[in-house]
């Protein structure tokens, strides 16, 4: 191989670069031969993700604070987007504050790097904690309900994502370059391009529905079709992980498949709110957690693979 | 900065009869610029990006002063929202129509209310034919400057749309010339209930109506005002 001299981020830079050229080209390409059909949604797709790679790779490519503060700002939102939409009653007020409180203290955890509070404050520590606040503010009515709607919140949104903070965080192994930065642009990469090709899979291939009941545009074609799809782009990019080949393909098979179950439970939540989208932030996707929601899923599944493995 | 009261009305727009020198200007500038400072540094981040504050019918908002701002109320965020949607160089001259026994009790909540906030404080419970709220609200929209007003009074739970006080159809009636411009305020009630101090970040949005003008009786003022706000609340 000769391009290892290029650092992993120049390189999926490179990569992303020409796939969004592409993919352009190949909108305006369709929206000529076929005027008659409207692809303004696409486009609007397609556009919104020249501007997600660009805010992504500047937030990883610059210094390790600022990809923290990123992800930290990612989890905000996304749990400002789940709790917007939860029927809170005012007695939960300062727990949702407090659970809006752990986002900057969970990066923090990460920030120094002390693996051991970082992967039991949210999962045990505050889930003493929060229904004792609950307590304080002497409603039962509801307690049950509110002491597991945020609770849930912050395992999926906060400690879930979280891991892509923990996996940035990681150094390189003994006589390897790979270190977290790279590990974090291969999960990335290969889960969202599972997303996207689940979808052009199902669009174009799609006829047996998966979850007719959660999520009527899911099909088989489309998860089969975008889980093998994306697992064969991820066979070049192991020179971002520690994996041999097959490991690289078994591994890419599993968080696409995880990434799969994530977004099929967040469609099962907006279901349950009686919602669309979980807000307007990014055109054409919804909010950031209809952007975020298979990498909630995905990465903890990806991390703890990787942390126990070679860590 | 300063602009003199006869450049700042266009000619289109109706000057209100015996207009004084605006006493914005004789605002001190250094509290105008603290105001300024405050809202570019902290209020316009703070609602951006924390609460994720979204505007819908920015566009009604009346481009020239005065006019008389009018919405539902639920926290004190909605004061810091709709303040957060005006130009910075139009801050000045917007005043807060607040309770004086409440927002001017402490030398601290005195300061804040007063030198950021710019609000114009009414006495709610000693109303006498010589301390008469209404002839402040009216001497300010003479002086060429805007009214935030909460009609319903104090801050309400649910949506806060209570029923109107009667002030309000006064006012209109009294000055009819100024825009009365209806506001809705989504979800901030959540972020800052009464009786909370710590703000939990809900989205939120801000909706702004066109300015009506309405006539009759007291009473049906009153009546269409209220309608006019409860109208953005059933928008989706």
């Amino acid at each position: 191989m000769t391009w290892p001299t290029l650092s992993p981020v120049l390189t999926m830079g490179a990569v992303v670069l020409a796939l969004l050229v592409l993919s352009s080209a190949v909108t305006l390409a369709l929206r000529r031969m076929l005027p008659e059909r409207d692809f303004a949604e696409l486009w609007a797709r397609v556009r919104a993700w020249w501007v997600m790679a660009a805010v992504f790779f500047a937030a990883v490519a610059v210094h390790p604070g600022v990809s923290l503060v990123f992800f930290a700002l990612l989890s905000f939102w996304a749990l400002k987007e789940y709790v917007t939409l939860l029927a809170t009653r005012p007695a939960d007020h300062t727990t949702l504050f407090l659970a809006f409180l752990a986002v900057p203290l969970q990066y923090a955890l990460i920030w120094i790097k002390w693996y051991g509070v970082f992967i039991i404050f949210i999962p045990v520590y505050l889930f003493l904690l929060l229904p004792v606040t609950l307590v304080l503010a002497r409603e039962t009515r509801g307690f049950v309900a509110s002491a597991s709607q945020i609770h849930w919140g912050l395992m999926a949104f906060v400690f879930g994502l979280s891991h892509l903070g923990y996996l940035l965080q990681l150094p390189a192994l003994p006589g390897r370059t790979v270190d977290g930065r790279a590990l974090v642009l291969f999960v990335v990469f290969v889960v969202e391009m599972s997303d996207v090709l689940q979808y052009v899979w199902g669009k174009l291939a799609g006829r047996h529905k998966l979850l007719p009941t959660v999520s009527p545009n899911k099909t088989w074609e489309g998860l089969i079709g975008g889980v093998l799809s994306a697992a064969l782009l991820a066979w070049p990019l192991r020179f971002l992980t520690p994996f041999t080949p097959l490991q690289t393909v078994l591994v890419a098979l599993g968080i696409c498949v995880a990434g799969f179950l994530g977004g099929a439970v967040m469609s099962a939540v907006k279901r349950d709110f009686g919602v669309k989208d979980f807000g307007a932030l990014i055109p054409g996707h919804g909010g950031m957690l209809d952007r975020v929601d298979s990498l909630c899923w995905a990465v903890p599944v990806f991390f703890h693979y990787v942390w126990w493995a070679f860590y | 900065m300063s602009e003199e009261p006869g450049q700042s009305a266009p000619p289109h727009e109706p000057a209100l009869p015996g207009q004084a020198p605006a006493s914005a200007s004789a605002r001190r500038p250094v509290a105008r610029w603290l105001q300024i400072l405050f809202f570019a540094a902290i209020v316009r981040p703070f609602l951006a990006l924390f609460i994720g504050l979204r505007v819908r019918g920015g566009e009604h908002l009346p481009e020239h002063d005065p006019f008389i701002l009018i919405a539902n109320h639920t926290s004190h965020l909605d004061t810091v929202a709709l303040l957060g949607l005006l130009p910075l160089a139009r801050l000045h001259r917007v005043r807060p129509v607040a309770a004086a026994d409440y927002f001017l009790r402490s030398r601290l909540r005195r300061w804040f209310s007063t030198t950021l906030f710019n609000i114009l404080p009414v006495d709610r419970h000693h109303v006498t034919k010589g301390s008469n709220p209404l002839s402040d609200m009216l001497a300010a929209l003479h002086a060429g400057e805007s009214l935030l007003l909460f009609p319903a009074g104090t801050r309400g739970g649910e949506d806060g749309a209570g029923h109107f006080l009667p002030g309000i159809a006064h006012l209109a009636e009294t000055a009819p010339e100024v825009p009365i411009v209806p506001a809705f305020l989504v979800n901030l009630g959540r972020s800052l209930p009464k009786g909370t101090f710590l703000p939990v970040p809900f989205f939120a949005e801000v909706r702004i109506g066109p300015a009506v003008h309405v006539t009759g009786t007291r009473a049906e003022i009153l009546a269409g005002l209220e309608a006019a706000v409860l109208a953005l609340r059933g928008e989706k």
